[in-house]
């Protein structure tokens, strides 16, 4: 698969690298690409990167990147953005974006319904089903993990049934407990810290999605598949005293 | 060694140059909102540039130094004494035991920052000593300062260690004794006056109305009570797309100015989120952004543009003028 990218500075310190193609498992391909190179490659004067549906925005030091390509005689007397965006064009288009790269499998175990999901027959209603048939649909789904934003180890996924769609609450929740998993619209997700919000909320899961002293500190990745798995409250409750 | 909370403050937490290589799991950088003041003050007492600082804004703590120490304050003017005498700001300052440091009115800019000889005592998570309020980790257990919190202060070593023995010395009958100089003072604004903030084009600026692009650049913003470290929400003009503009969230940086479809913009700042789903329609320059964080709420901005490139030029002149500075201060020590 070819691969291209439009290089756009994103103030002094960061250039944002768009691959196009929006939200799309093909476009995820080369966002995963391209950070598997950075994580690989050391790139002079690159502080961090944040990926996301169709991005990969590099962090980096101006006046490191600048001092670092002294020596490049095309380059050395350009601004550090176009240094910075020559080199990562250049490694944009050497990318080889396999086909069917493995993808690790996060199996998340959920509790639906009850306290924990106090919004799930208001879904079911909404949808013309049964509570068990929006318990069935929500774990029976493959999703994959587009990107980790807005709160510590919170997932984008994609691949959630248009079945269970459900638009948010007319008025959204001061606090909503970490673990709960909810829907908005065509979304779903698990938030990982305590939070407010509008989503509704259909379970909860006892697994820690923002595990601050371990490194990483997010259980999932961009790339990842998730599933859902229904636990009774009984188990969630066990879990919770004793975490695998 | 150990410094002992009397009084909190409205909200005085620890920070450092912040949290960095961890956005991409979803954390934020957080750190100092003025990280130049940060710096200068870390430097003037011999620490490490990125050591963690208290960050204290518009009413300061009361703070008892319970053991001799090297001290700088820095930053906006919160009137800060010692057993009731004004220190002077910029400059290295030796307390003896038992003195208390007291804040009070906010004279200019917003946010003082305390840097302490040796750094506090705190465990780094994820690399920074900072504090990310919203998930409860970093700095001291997670949180601001609270009344009777009590911070461990590690031992100053080599050149400052000797420094304060000499002051100990030459000076046992004062409670402080400030050095005769002071270093890497900033324009500080003032309290309701109006703030120049030169900024970038945004990523999404052509996608605004001709009309909204020049006020951005001619009107004046207010920046409203409901601001805070994350953000500062301006009032003011109201900032129109030409038309609707779906967009997918990415990332965004420290002084990204995004515009939700209220048309207020938010300049976001040191609690930031990773990233958004709203039009950029600026972006602060980094070298303004530790003025921008002294900018208090209720007084006014305007907005000037500049070049990318000349962000970057100013960008690296104020990197080598500290660099300068530090090798100045640290001939001073010796």
């Amino acid at each position: 698969m070819e691969c291209s990218a439009t290089m756009l500075p994103l103030g002094e310190s960061a250039v944002l690298v768009e691959f196009g193609g929006g939200i799309h498992p093909d476009t995820h391909r080369k966002v995963k690409a391209f950070t598997e190179y950075l994580d690989c490659h050391c790139l002079p004067g690159m502080v961090e990167y944040v990926s996301a549906f169709s991005s990969v925005t590099v962090f980096y030091d101006s006046l490191l990147v600048k001092q670092l390509h002294q020596n490049h005689v095309e380059l050395k007397e350009e601004p550090s953005y176009r240094i910075i965006s020559v080199i990562l064009q250049k490694i944009v288009t050497e990318l080889r974006i396999g086909e069917g790269q493995e993808s690790r499998i996060v199996e998340i175990p959920v509790c639906y319904g009850g306290e924990l999901g106090p919004d799930l027959a208001y879904v079911a209603e909404y949808n013309k089903l049964t509570v068990d048939e929006v318990i069935d649909i929500h774990s029976k789904g493959d999703y994959l993990v587009y990107m980790i934003g807005f709160a510590p180890g919170f997932p984008y996924l994609g691949g959630m049934s248009e079945k269970i769609s459900t638009p948010r609450r007319q008025s959204p929740r001061t606090k909503i407990s970490a673990g709960s998993v909810g829907i908005a619209g065509m979304q779903t997700g698990v938030y990982p810290i305590p939070t407010p919000g509008g989503w509704q909320l259909i379970g909860r899961t006892p697994l820690a999605l923002f595990r601050p002293n371990e490194d990483p500190p997010s259980l999932l990745q961009a790339g990842d598949r998730i599933r859902f798995y229904p636990i009774s409250q009984k188990e969630y409750e066990e879990y919770k005293r004793e975490p695998i | 060694m150990s410094i002992k909370v009397l009084q909190p403050g409205l909200l005085t937490s620890m920070q450092d140059l912040g949290r960095y290589g961890y956005q991409k799991h979803g954390v934020i950088v957080s750190g100092a909102m003025d990280a130049y003041s940060l710096r200068i003050a870390n430097i003037l007492v011999g620490n490490q540039e990125s050591e963690g600082t208290l960050e204290m804004a518009l009413l300061g703590p009361s703070l008892e130094i319970e053991k001799d120490s090297l001290l700088a304050i820095t930053g906006g003017n919160l009137s800060p004494t010692i057993n009731g005498k004004v220190v002077p700001m910029w400059r290295p300052v030796y307390v003896k035991a038992g003195s208390i440091l007291q804040f009070g009115v906010c004279k200019s800019g917003c946010r003082s920052y305390l840097a302490i000889a040796g750094g506090c005592d705190l465990l780094e998570v994820m690399g920074s000593k900072s504090t990310y309020l919203r998930a409860g980790i970093g700095g001291f257990q997670g949180r601001a300062l609270q009344r009777g919190d009590v911070l461990a202060v590690n031992s100053p070593q080599g050149a400052i260690l000797e420094r304060m023995e000499y002051f100990k010395r030459i000076h046992s009958l004062e409670s402080f004794v400030p050095s005769s100089w002071y270093a890497g003072r900033q324009p500080m604004p003032h309290v309701l006056r109006l703030t120049t903030i030169r900024m970038t084009r945004g990523l999404q600026f052509e996608y605004f109305t001709a009309e909204s692009k020049s006020q951005l650049l001619n009107a004046s913003f207010q920046i409203t009570a409901q601001s805070d470290r994350m953000g500062y929400r301006l009032s003011g003009v109201n900032l129109q797309l030409k038309s609707p503009l779906e967009m997918i969230s990415e990332a965004v940086a420290l002084g990204t100015v995004q515009v939700p479809p209220d048309g207020n913009p938010i300049i976001l700042l040191a609690d930031r989120q990773t990233v958004g789903g709203y039009p950029k329609i600026g972006q602060v320059a980094i070298v303004d952004v530790p003025i921008l964080a002294q900018v208090r709420p209720g007084a006014a901005i305007q907005f000037q543009e500049i070049t990318l490139e000349e962000a970057e030029r100013l960008y690296i002149a104020r990197e080598n003028y500290i660099q300068e500075l530090k090798t100045a201060i640290q001939l001073k020590f010796l």
